[in-house]
């Protein structure tokens, strides 16, 4: 490493912010760019949807640092700055502007972007979708005209986003085409459980409906489904999912599959390009195979494989993924990987209160669990899962047995 | 703004200005001090940002609320003045207050 050396840094969110710090513990002396097309200072996304909405956190409060510390890091940012290709042979990017940037080292952090709805009527006023804190922020302009909001996808973030506007004032219908909610990653308790919560707190929650177009003038005003009924909108929100960002990478020639194909150092099919976050697929030896996740401790955690990688230094990413959602007074808590489970088993009751924990097992063994305002059930639960050996199925679901003993 | 003291568990010390209103986790950060992980950027879910406030200072820092102490009840050495820094708000009266940093999260 010497100071000629230039990395660059395609993206700023939480993988890129990750990435550069790391860079400099591991003594990347050179050059650091870092090119966004977003015109903010990093910030966080998972509160977008949550605190950020409902108004509970301030927007400098969203920043991932201060503005200080990446003068200290000696970093230099392009924002509003897009990539429109990586000429790899010739280590150069070439930008919209018709500017070229040359590297000598590379990271994609590109993430991943909202997956749109093809219907009549998505272009309306008042239709959003929920990826940016620009996103945001037109969000809660039309929150502030708006006593009806139809959100489209009960997935995660239609629930949270839900929540938020329901703290708001406003009464929310969530159209979900599944006959459950987050059907793709849950469980029928947990699923259950959410559409209980969100029913509880004045939400209207509608399973098996499929829109097919959304009506008004300029401004959207219903939403129409396939069984021809129409709900009453002020402002839709379309949560239905991202899509990586790998079309850079794949144009480059970089192994593009689910993500951009990288290994447990980061690194791709590129010996000077390594790529960390959302956009990735990679391998994960704890749950042994490759995937994609949409989750801020695997960005996080991946970047410092990735900037090892690029110092030259070989660090292994293998972590046990988790996540966390944040609905009213509810903070679920994910450990692992529930796909492929064979019994779900519940600690606490799912039917009654708000605090209950559902284990998935399979082969005698935990693989994941959903905690429901159950920290320490959570904390137990990452470790249970690490320590791979047969569950006692019986003594985890009786909550006369403190959770902290089975761990061995 | 108060200066605190961040002690790495190898003895390593940073003394650093926080702003008031920000959380210990946050000065951290903004600091690039390696002890705090925080993966979840601080929202009391992942207890990656454990710190040992100093005793003499435990009392101004604050007890854990019922969640936060749920999280520490499961890190790998909780001591009696165990927080989780992002859950530390930072006050005019924290002006030199020390706080050290596990070893687990490095």
């Amino acid at each position: 490493m010497d100071l000629s050396e230039h990395a660059v840094i395609v993206g700023a969110s939480h993988a890129a912010v990750q990435l550069m710090i790391s860079l400099r513990q591991q003594g990347w002396i050179g050059h650091i760019t870092v090119i966004s097309e977003e015109s903010h200072m990093p910030y966080q996304r998972p509160p977008l949807s949550k605190a950020y909405l409902s108004g509970d956190l301030a927007e400098e409060r969203l920043l991932l640092r201060a503005s200080e510390t990446y003068e200290k890091l000696n970093v230099d940012f392009k924002f509003g700055c897009k990539v429109t290709s990586i000429d790899a042979k010739n280590q150069q990017l070439n930008l919209e502007t018709g500017e070229k940037i040359g590297f000598t080292k590379l990271a994609l952090c590109t993430g991943a972007r909202v997956r749109e709805l093809d219907l009549p009527g998505t272009e309306l006023g008042g239709v959003h979708y929920l990826r940016t804190m620009d996103d945001v922020k037109a969000i809660r302009q039309s929150a502030k005209k708006a006593s009806r909001a139809v959100i489209i996808g009960g997935g995660y973030i239609g629930l949270e986003t839900a929540a938020s506007l329901t703290k708001l004032g406003i009464k929310v219908t969530v159209l979900e085409t599944e006959t459950r909610l987050l059907k793709r990653v849950a469980s029928e308790q947990v699923s259950e459980f959410y559409k209980r919560l969100h029913e509880e707190e004045g939400v209207e929650i509608r399973l098996g409906s499929k829109v097919v177009a959304l009506q008004g003038n300029s401004q959207v005003k219903s939403v129409v489904c396939d069984d021809d009924s129409h709900s009453g909108a002020d402002m839709v929100i379309i949560g239905v999912g991202v899509i990586p960002n790998t079309e850079l990478a794949s144009e480059a020639g970089l192994v593009v599959e689910n993500g951009i194909v990288v290994d447990q150092f980061a690194q791709t099919s590129h010996p000077d390009i390594v790529a960390a976050g959302d956009c990735t697929f990679h391998p994960n030896s704890l749950l042994k195979k490759s995937l994609r996740l949409e989750s801020v401790p695997n960005a996080s955690e991946q970047a410092k494989a990735a900037a090892a990688s690029l110092c030259g230094i070989k660090k292994a990413y293998s972590e046990l993924p988790w996540f966390w959602s944040d609905q009213f007074d509810v903070k679920l808590q994910i450990a692992g990987i529930s796909q492929g489970y064979t019994e779900a088993v519940v600690r606490g009751d799912a039917s009654l209160g708000r605090s209950f924990a559902v284990f998935y097992i399979k082969n005698q063994q935990i693989i994941a669990a959903d905690c429901i305002n159950r920290p320490k059930d959570f904390m137990v639960a990452k470790k249970l899962i690490l320590q791979q050996s047969t569950i006692d199925v019986a003594a985890l679901v009786d909550e006369g047995i403190e959770i902290k003993t089975l761990i061995n | 703004m108060p200066a605190i003291t961040y002690i790495e568990f190898d003895g390593t010390e940073y003394h650093v200005d926080v702003a008031v209103g920000n959380s210990v986790m946050d000065g951290a950060l903004n600091n690039m001090i390696d002890g705090i992980v925080a993966e979840c950027g601080g929202c009391c879910v992942c207890s990656t940002c454990h710190c040992m406030i100093d005793p003499e200072w435990a009392e101004i820092a604050g007890e854990p609320n019922q969640e936060e102490n749920e999280l520490l009840e499961m890190v790998d050495v909780r001591e009696q003045t165990s927080r989780l820094s992002c859950q530390v708000q930072v006050t005019a009266a924290m002006e030199g207050m020390v706080v050290r940093l596990p070893e687990s999260q490095y």
